[in-house]
């Protein structure tokens, strides 16, 4: 039993095989992240460089972590403080560090597709730990898992992902993996910030009533307001995306039911998710961080074992 | 399948597996600071028994059991991805003595994966090993088993089965 890719570049690629594959693999490393010594030897022989060309916390010390949890040799790169600002190309640096004897490249980048591009150039295995606006596959693993974990399947459960779908990664990879695994989708949002096609490429159900959203589903992932990637005005302000479209403690209290509250992070809190929702119990922010480390293990110890097949 | 002989039918595996449990009873008896720990995934049907034949035995006695998966631990991982099973050890073993239940030995690389996986979950007073079928001369590491069921003597070629599910019966065959 193995995954039917070399590399982990979107949720797209993925067969529901795969998906299952990864999530049941990570329900054993999420055991090994509860012993005592939280680390297994299995990757000891392969090194890992995170090649992060745009800024992150969780996703870099979830991979770093996963990484060393798995023993295997790790460096970092970030694009700040590299040779990249001296003008070396993507391709150039990346087969600089492979001639060093690399093995698996996790890669973040703001260019939608770099990823992609790389994997038809190198021989490494690589992981896409987010490209621009296209894909966040690891992210929605973890979020799958979080679910699962909590509900028992994703099959027939209602997800309602609301805010910022145009510019998030997150939001596709989440869209993709839940339509392929059997769960109802739903987005949420201002007009503005979510694209038209949606509907009609992926048969998901589109909503400008956050409300409407809220009482329908078992679980809301909420979206970050991705400021930095909007060029364009398309609200006028914080404070007035908040009233219309924001999870605030008296809409949820205000619900028949109690959903569950994800949020990829960072929160802007206030803003998509007050403190008193987001601190409350039904979120299960932090444990989707928690699951992330057991995810990525996963998926590394999965896409490590065809190291053979490669040379 | 081909060349197959049944090294043990189902009474005889039955009374083997018996005889392991008291051998154990005997040397461990009454299992203060003892612990029985099946390897995953072809070690639990035995250990099961084993455990449960002591139960009969002693009801009041309390000897912790676990599942140990080693799958992180091979040595041999590369090349085809073997899929993990479930470690289920609610207990510590720091300090107590280990039993540690398998199927097969045969070239002991398994043990010395679990060996590995143990340590990662406490440093064990001692650590012995219990085993059904003990294919001898054939080990690729120095390791020895504390119990065995059953010696037999085996070429590379030929693979050893435990059936332990209506029918019940170790067999060998010819693998090629």
């Amino acid at each position: 039993m193995q995954l039917s890719t070399k590399h982990l570049l979107g949720i797209r690629d993925l067969h529901p095989k795969d998906i299952q594959l990864i999530l049941d693999t990570a329900k054993q490393f999420k055991e090994v992240l509860q012993r005592p010594i939280k680390k297994v030897p299995s990757l000891r022989d392969i090194t890992i460089v995170n090649l992060f060309y745009e800024n992150s916390t969780r996703t870099r010390i979830s991979f770093e972590l996963a990484e060393k949890r798995l023993s295997a040799d790790t460096i970092n790169f970030s694009a700040s403080g590299s040779s990249v600002s001296k003008g070396e190309t993507l391709l150039d640096t990346v087969n600089n560090i492979l001639s060093m004897k690399v093995d698996m490249v996790v890669m973040r980048h703001s260019a939608t597709g770099a990823p992609h591009f790389l994997a038809q150039h190198i021989p490494a295995a690589i992981v896409n730990a987010g490209d621009g606006i296209n894909e966040h596959p690891t992210q929605a693993l973890l979020d799958a898992f979080s679910i699962q974990e909590k509900l028992g399947v994703l099959k027939g459960k209602k997800v309602a992902i609301i805010g910022d779908i145009m510019h998030s990664r997150v939001a596709l990879s989440n869209i993709y993996l839940l339509t392929k695994m059997g769960a109802e989708v739903t987005v949420a949002g201002p007009p503005t910030l979510i694209p038209k096609y949606l509907k009609d490429s992926f048969g998901i159900h589109v909503t400008y009533n956050v409300r409407e959203a809220l009482e329908w589903c078992d679980v809301a992932n909420v979206l970050r307001i991705q400021l930095e990637r909007q060029n364009q005005v398309l609200f006028s302000s914080l404070r007035e995306y908040n009233r219309a479209y924001g999870i605030t403690k008296p809409l949820l209290s205000s619900l028949q039911k109690d959903i569950i509250i994800m949020h990829p992070g960072p929160i802007n809190r206030g803003v998509e998710l007050d403190s008193d929702v987001a601190d409350s119990g039904q979120s299960i922010i932090l444990d989707q961080v928690e699951n992330g480390v057991a995810v990525r293990m996963a998926v590394l110890y999965l896409l490590s074992g065809r190291k053979e097949a490669n040379n | 399948m081909k060349g197959v002989s049944t090294i043990m039918e189902e009474k005889q595996l039955r009374l083997t597996l018996q005889r392991l449990a008291h051998e154990l009873i005997e040397n461990h008896f009454p299992f203060e600071d003892t612990c029985l720990i099946g390897i995953q995934p072809r070690g639990i049907a035995i250990s099961d028994y084993i455990y449960q034949y002591i139960k009969e035995i002693h009801p009041d006695v309390n000897i912790p059991y676990g599942k140990l998966d080693i799958t992180f631990y091979r040595d041999d991982f590369r090349g085809q991805i073997h899929l993990p099973n479930i470690t289920d050890l609610t207990f510590s073993i720091e300090k107590k003595n280990v039993i540690l239940i398998d199927d097969v030995l045969y070239t002991g690389r398994t043990i010395r994966a679990a060996m590995d996986a143990l340590l990662d979950h406490g440093r064990a007073k001692k650590v012995e090993l219990c085993i059904l079928v003990d294919r001898k001369f054939s080990r690729e590491l120095p390791i020895h088993p504390d119990f065995v069921g059953k010696s037999i003597d085996s070429i590379v070629t030929q693979k050893v089965k435990v059936y332990w599910g209506d029918e019940k019966k170790v067999i060998l065959y010819e693998s090629v």
